[in-house]
């Protein structure tokens, strides 16, 4: 595999950092957000939730809520016991797995704080929330579980009913799966074994819009606008969980203020919106408050990650074994129990590991529920990998690029069948990670980072590497079929001729910032030669685009563009018979560039006929030739054949205050190779973006519960994201190795950051710091926990090697006075 | 109910609201300037930042009682017709937006830092810039649309 240079543009669009098109409108606060829409008679809902972890409800009185002004009608789960149905999981693990019923709106008990027990119906928001202050319950409180290690061993059930707190053991192993050997021999045999565990805190998503809801039920569809990334999905699930006829339900994502995952879910709230549009007959709304959203939309990550690495001594890696306990909090979501498992192909990673192992125990805890969030499994994973790659390293005494250098898959073994069964088509990791040395000055920081060592000084300097790679583009539908995912990876697109030479292009995967109206307007502009400024990209309304399956997983561009091209190649093709009606020319004599059939010899300077003539023949129908249908739109349903490998290497630079504990990014850079890029802008925007959401689970944000199971960080006040006096600017470049499983050449980029940074930063924080004699600190590395390790290391005898320390006092493992709690 | 008098964006409203009612509420339901968003409920994310008497404010901090006979600007009347704003131009050339529900509000928060401000280095709109979140730029461009707005007072070359 080669690296090609950027292509030069040219004309074409592909290519060309193209302005965006949906940013007229932002910008001038012409949006369409969810919570914008006023419908005529309209209502508003005011949910009331449970303050108890895990509580059985013995009374709830409604009659004073229901008697408070402006108020149409008070919601129990006792009302829609019959009607709410069970949320659905679409990702059954295992046949055995696990799961309690999972309703809108509770009815007898409830298992996490925030979960729902009634809703006020009011004509305005204002008089709902009054009224909902009236909602009389009673609960007897039940002994709850909220920690995840207390949670795996059983003692407190978060589902007395289940009998065990295990959802799912989900298991892949090298030689059951014929793609390596056995990694308990490995381990046996191995002259380096490194064991550590590590803590992935769980996190919060934190879109930017609060989650909405409008459910119209005045006429003959029900219309839900949601501030969804899947209305699709939302659609069909919808229609399974209320029984009610797909037909019946028109989803439209309007303007979506971010998603990450987040949004990535069929809530109870949209249940419930749908159930009080039906009691009422009228219009109704939801819209959350920021408190409302971090308590009761999905979490991310939560989990805790064994891994052991078998190494010989000359750093050639043997073997991996991984144990995840991931929590999926109270109940299963849309695809919860999957989330840790889409790691288990990412752990081996770059790294030619002959044997790996991998086990993940779902676990049910009092607690929010888990899901998607940016990276969904593979952040984990890389998180893991790159984190005990550096262990290796210290371990052997070597430079951490090093040791993975020598442990990669070289460019020359592409396309390369991993250990998990995975064909990566395309990488060079080499020349990421020349680059990104390069611009880091990567052997200058290591000079001084000497200098400050040898010379005690109170700030020390810390270098973090992470060379990812991920699976994106999700996903070919045969490969999720054989992890019992209960949907296919496929995308749909449409490419529709205006008479008037305009094209419409209706896309299935439904954008919330990702600028698909920009990136598909130019793959189209290219496929069809016509203007940019003439394609119309629609998206987010079932009606309008009626088959899709969304947005997540870094599938877009890589999906869903590539259905948009076979649709116009569709449109193309059919245009070619009425060209050569058109030229009196042979088909087979015809050629098509830039817009125009022309007929091949008959030298420049020729008209030939434009694709948008066609559009208009064909719309009057006066001359076409017999038998054909007069029309040139055309549909396209893409499954991928195999994800998208995109790498890459980032370096981190920190600086630790090791009196104050406080840390500082000094340089952050990164090389990525997401192969051909449609819009070097968007894609610079999408890594920035990730970036900083990794680098926050690596130094700030966490959700922390107290023992009562009752969520601390409820606010912004608490849960803190980072703000722009907290991060630094990037310096990002590419390298581009074409994908060769789609026409683009490109590897999906919406997760990249996000997976790469975190562990580059705790790697660089604990660089700073090993000299001291600190081996790990938990996530977040706040100035507390930093100082906190710096303080224990420094009453602790030093360990010379990495042993298995899987015991209560070992070395490494994490102290009481760095694990959680504290923010 | 209490009478309130204040001209949005060159328009002149009189209305009777509730004493509760917060400025952002009045200008988004009984104005329908839209444009204007709430992201949180603890004037944490700034996503509400208009100009009132010609200071950026969190109008989500503000009562609509307050702003009784002042003079409001929201994002829906910065631009002047059809012409962009400096700032509004510079955001889409550094591409300082994904999703844009940050945007009203950090346009608004970075008119005012460069009206206090004219030539801030990447440090001061960094700390000015503080009290606005964003989730998807991790606020690189966003900062660079900032500068390059006091740069030049327009935009870069178009692509
Ligand atoms: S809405 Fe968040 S600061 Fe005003
Ligand atoms: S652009 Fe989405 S929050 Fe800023």
């Amino acid at each position: 595999m080669t690296i090609t240079e950027e292509p030069q543009t040219g004309n074409r669009e592909v290519g060309r950092d193209r302005r965006r098109k949906e940013d007229q409108r932002l910008i001038t606060g012409r949006t369409r957000w969810t919570d914008n829409m006023q419908l005529p008679g309209m209502l508003h809902l005011t949910m009331v939730r449970s303050p108890f972890a895990h509580a059985r409800i013995t009374n709830l009185d409604t009659t004073e809520a229901k008697a408070a002004p402006g108020v149409i009608a008070v919601l129990t789960g006792a009302d829609v016991t019959d009607l709410q149905g069970s949320l659905p999981n679409a990702w059954p693990v295992t046949p055995e797995q696990k799961a309690p019923p999972h309703p809108a709106i509770a009815v007898d008990r409830v298992a996490f704080s925030g979960e729902i027990v009634a809703v006020v119906i009011a004509r305005s928001a204002a008089a709902g929330r009054d009224a909902a202050e009236l909602v009389d319950v009673d609960y007897e409180e039940l002994d709850a579980v909220t920690d995840l290690k207390a949670a795996a061993a059983d003692e407190v059930l978060a589902h007395p009913d289940l009998g065990t707190n295990e959802s799912a053991l989900w298991v892949f192993d090298s030689v059951e799966a014929g793609t390596g050997e056995d990694v308990e021999a490995a381990i046996r045999d191995a002259d380096v074994l490194v064991e550590r565990e590590f803590r992935q805190q769980r996190l919060i998503p934190s879109f930017m819009e609060p989650r909405s809801v409008v459910v119209d039920p005045t006429g003959e569809q029900f219309v839900l606008w949601s501030s969804t990334q899947v209305p699709h999905i939302l659609r069909l699930m919808l229609a399974l969980t209320l029984g009610v006829s797909e037909s019946k339900i028109r989803v439209i994502a309007p303007d979506v203020g971010g998603g990450f995952g987040g949004k990535l879910q069929v809530t109870p709230e949209e249940v419930i919106t749908f159930l009080a549009a039906r009691h009422t007959g009228k219009p109704c709304k939801w819209n959350e408050t920021r408190s409302e959203s971090l308590l009761s939309a999905h979490h991310g990550r939560d989990q805790w990650q064994k891994l052991t690495l078998a190494a010989r001594a000359d750093g050639t890696v043997t073997g991996l074994k991984v144990h995840l306990t991931a929590n999926m909090g109270a109940y299963l979501g849309l695809v919860t129990s999957g989330v840790p498992i889409l790691g288990a192909f990412m752990f081996n990673a770059i790294y030619k590991f002959p044997a790996y192992r991998f086990e993940c125990q779902n676990v049910f805890t009092n607690m929010t529920w888990t899901d998607a969030y940016r990276g969904a499994g593979r952040p984990e994973a890389t998180f893991a990998i790159e984190r005990m790659m550096d262990e290796l390293a210290t371990e052997l005494g070597r430079d951490p690029l090093e040791v993975r250098e020598q442990n990669w898959i070289k460019h020359e073994e592409f396309p390369f069948t991993t250990v998990a069964g995975l064909e990566y088509d395309s990488g060079n990791y080499e020349a990421a990670t020349a680059r990104a040395k390069e611009l880091f000055g990567y052997a200058e920081l290591r000079a001084e980072q000497a200098r400050r060592r040898e010379s005690g000084d109170r700030v020390q300097l810390g270098i973090g590497v992470s060379t990812f790679t991920e699976m994106c583009g999700l996903a070919p539908s045969r490969v999720l079929g054989a992890l019992s995912y209960g949907a296919g990876g496929w995308e749909h697109a449409s490419v529709r001729m205006l008479p008037s030479g305009k094209v419409e292009v209706i896309t299935g995967s439904s954008a919330h910032g990702q600028g698909h109206e920009t990136a598909w307007s130019q793959i189209v502009a290219d496929e069809l030669g016509v203007p940019f400024e003439d394609i119309e990209v629609l998206h987010g309304d079932t009606q309008i685009s009626h088959k899709g399956l969304d947005t997540y997983g870094s599938r877009s561009l890589v999906v869903g563009g590539q259905a948009v091209i076979a649709a116009s190649r569709k449109v193309v093709e059919k245009a070619r018979p009425l060209a050569a009606h058109a030229l009196e020319a042979h088909e087979d004599d015809l050629e098509f560039s830039a817009g125009r059939f022309t007929v091949k010899g008959a030298g420049e300077g020729q008209e030939g006929v434009a694709l948008t003539d066609l559009a208009l023949r064909v719309f009057a129908a006066h001359d076409l030739p017999d038998g054909t249908e007069p029309g040139l739109d055309a549909d396209a349903t893409y499954d991928p054949v195999n994800f998208s490998y995109p790498h890459g290497t980032h370096l981190c630079a920190m600086e630790i205050d090791t009196e104050t504990g406080e840390s500082t990014m000094r340089s952050y850079v990164c090389v990525d190779d997401v192969g051909h890029v449609v819009n070097p802008l968007i894609v610079d925007g999408q890594i920035h973006g990730g970036l900083v959401q990794g680098i926050a689970q690596a130094l700030w944000e966490e959700a922390v519960y107290d023992d009562q199971g009752t969520l601390i960080t409820g606010s912004f006040v608490d849960y803190t994201l980072p703000t722009s006096a907290d991060t630094i600017s990037f310096v990002t470049d590419r390298t581009v190795t074409p994908s060769t499983t789609n026409d683009l050449g490109a590897k999906g980029v919406g997760e990249a950051g996000t997976i790469a940074s975190t562990p580059a930063v705790v790697n660089a924080v604990l660089d700073a710091l090993r000299p001291l004699g600190v081996t790990d600190i938990v996530m977040p590395c706040t100035p507390e926990r930093v100082w906190n390790a710096i303080q224990g290391a420094a009453h602790q005898p030093l360990t010379e090697s990495a042993a298995p320390h899987f015991e209560e006092s070992a070395p490494n493992q994490d102290t009481p006075e760095t694990e959680g709690g504290t923010l | 109910m209490t009478k309130i008098s204040m001209t949005v964006d060159g328009v002149n409203y009189q209305d009777e609201v509730e004493p509760r009612t917060l400025l952002v509420h009045y200008l988004r339901e009984q104005l329908g300037k839209t444009g204007t968003v709430v992201g949180c409920d603890t004037s944490n994310c700034g996503a509400c930042t208009v100009h009132l008497d010609g200071r950026s404010v969190k109008s989500c901090n503000v009562l609509a009682v307050q702003a009784d006979g002042g003079e409001v600007t929201t994002i829906e009347g910065v631009a002047d017709g059809e012409t962009l704003s400096p700032v509004q131009e510079a955001f889409r050339d550094c591409h300082a937006l994904q999703c844009g529900y940050c945007t009203p509000g950090m346009i608004m928060q970075a008119t005012d830092l460069l009206r206090e401000n004219p030539s801030p280095d990447e440090d001061y709109v960094r700390q000015h810039m503080e009290g606005n979140l964003c989730r998807c730029t991790g606020y690189h461009n966003i900062v660079r649309a900032v500068l390059q707005a006091a740069d030049a007072g327009t935009g870069g070359e178009q692509a």
